[in-house]
């Protein structure tokens, strides 16, 4: 006896399927329609402006404000996050205090208080507490708005980032510890080699979103003049009143930038995936094309 | 080797070990028996110092574990003391913890490397060869998703033997494992008993009780009921609750 033929039959009809695909491509023409024939939009001026060099110095600025505060809100917020699991009850309830503070007020109040710090100190002292201190300089001149972007910016990521990298330190498996003790690793081994790698495939998804947030959130510093993109196009639109237009340019180039990042962070999701999934990674490519039936396709265990 | 006397643990208002006394010699292999619950597992983790006992004593290698003793008084031993001292102490767990994001390779030649102080090539070359003798030559670029139990364990087994122990602890070994992939891990387990090493092992593979144990222990309810070779307590156990358990496994 032979094999048996391979099954060949005639597919379920779905012209649900069909009907919904028209209506959205319906509604999606008009609203693109209206959007390319309205007047207000200006789209002329859209493109005189979009490589105007004082956006694209916006632009820059923001990348690198992103990047600067990005890296200061992990640093911070792992530190805080091994502090909060700390054993020691001064060291997890100060950084507690911290989380609550940055996470409980609104991120605009503290680019401002951070703008407003000469307000409070005139002068700052940095050295030995009560003791001898080693600087000593009007607030002004410590806390340029530069200092002030990235404080005010990275201390509240960091408070959000901490509760992300707690999240990823609490969900692996508490054997893993057992098996590096007993391998006679000490605790900060532990948590660098064993536990924060594989705390990372939990970590990356949210810091990826968290770091879209921040690209975004650098705009708030428009209240404090800082010329990141969107003060750069304000900037612009204050002498020629051309308001939406330059408001497009911006929001172009933040899509530009956002979407740059998705594409990053797919790639280092799948350098922390390693060791989890049996299957073979799957291709951007073949996630697209199999897009209309993923049902069969199956994810990683 | 292992000397244990009167230990006890708590687990909150939870007494699990009540008095344990046992002692196993250099060389020996002890077979813990017992249903669960009864504390076999807890006094393992208690001699690796993954969990502090609340009274008696107990040392390994003529040393208490986790204290030092001067002028009548015990002191807290520091962290990186317990850290050298758990090194010298194999312990191989039910679900085998493997490092997840690491090869088997890189499994079995972290802690040389890391705790023991050994070069890279050193330490490559010994855990290739130690993942050789466990029958894991071929599977040394193979992360743990994609072994079987069998082998994961098998691995855990090399990374154990890595640090050169003086005593290795297996808490319930095959336990997670498929009825056909025990044989593979007990057979590696029979080779180490035969090359020398002491071992504590807790398990309810009696064959292999019957055959490698120089001693076995039935614990139950945080005690130590009854002791004595595999042919009194496995063929001819005394007391009532061995007779009874023993009714049920065989």
């Amino acid at each position: 006896m032979g094999r048996p033929d391979e099954i060949k039959a005639v597919p379920v009809r779905r012209p649900g399927r069909w009907i919904a695909a028209a209506i959205v491509l319906l509604l999606a023409a008009a609203a693109i329609s209206s959007i390319v024939s309205a007047k207000g939009f200006q789209w002329h001026v859209v493109g005189q402006y979009l490589f105007d060099s004082r956006i694209l110095h916006g632009a820059l600025t923001t990348i690198y404000l992103t990047f600067l505060c990005m890296v200061i809100g992990i640093v911070l917020g792992v530190l805080a996050a091994v502090m909060r699991l700390s054993p020691n009850p001064i060291v997890s309830g100060a950084s507690w205090l911290y989380i609550w503070f940055f996470r409980g007020t609104p991120l605009l109040v503290q680019v401002l208080f951070w703008y407003n710090i000469a307000a409070l100190f005139p002068t700052i002292s940095l050295g030995i507490p009560f003791g001898p201190s080693f600087v000593h300089e009007p607030a002004n001149s410590l806390v340029t708005p530069l200092v002030a972007a990235l404080l005010s910016l990275g201390l509240n990521e960091g408070a959000y980032m901490s509760e992300i990298v707690r999240a990823g330190i609490i969900s692996v498996d508490e054997g893993q510890t057992d098996a590096a003790q007993s391998l006679g690793m000490t605790r900060l081994q532990i948590m660098r080699l064993i536990v924060l790698p594989q705390a990372m495939r939990v970590i990356i998804p949210p810091t990826g979103n968290e770091t879209i947030s921040m690209l975004k959130n650098t705009s708030l510093l428009y209240v404090a003049s800082y010329t990141e993109l969107l003060y750069s196009a304000a900037q612009i639109y204050d002498v020629n009143y051309q308001v939406i237009p330059l408001l497009i340019v911006a929001s172009i180039w933040y899509l530009v930038m956002t979407s740059v990042l998705y594409v990053g962070q797919y790639f280092i999701e799948r350098r922390f995936g390693r060791g989890f999934s049996r299957a073979e990674q799957v291709s951007i490519r073949a996630r697209w094309i199999g897009f209309g039936h993923r049902e069969g396709a199956g994810g990683p265990a | 080797m292992v000397k244990a006397e009167g230990v006890h643990k708590r687990f909150g208002r939870l007494e699990v070990l009540k008095g344990v006394d046992l002692e196993v010699r250099r060389g020996e292999v002890m077979v813990m028996l017992g249903p669960s619950g009864s504390g076999k597992s807890t006094f393992l983790r208690c001699i690796n110092h993954l969990e502090k006992i609340n009274a008696g004593r107990l040392s390994v290698d003529g040393e208490l574990v986790g204290y030092r003793e001067s002028g009548g008084k015990l002191h807290e031993l520091h962290e990186r003391e317990v850290a050298r001292k758990r090194a010298q102490i194999g312990f191989l767990f039910q679900h085998f913890n493997l490092f997840p994001h690491m090869t088997a390779l890189e499994n079995v030649a972290l802690a040389p490397i890391r705790v023991a102080g050994i070069g890279r090539d050193e330490a490559g070359r010994r855990a290739r060869d130690l993942l050789a003798r466990v029958g894991l030559a071929d599977k040394l670029e193979t992360y743990p998703v994609a072994l079987s139990g069998g082998q994961q364990q098998r691995v855990a087994i090399a990374r154990a033997l890595a640090m050169q122990p003086k005593l290795m602890l297996f808490d319930e070994p095959t336990s997670a494992l498929d009825p056909e992939l025990v044989g593979e891990v007990l057979d590696v387990m029979r080779q180490l008993a035969r090359d020398g090493m002491t071992m504590i092992v807790v398990t309810h593979e009696m064959g292999f009780a019957r055959e490698v144990a120089d001693q076995v222990v039935f614990m139950d309810e945080g005690f130590v009921v009854e002791s004595g070779s595999p042919g009194q307590v496995l063929a001819h156990p005394r007391h009532e609750r061995t007779q009874a358990f023993l009714s049920k496994v065989l």
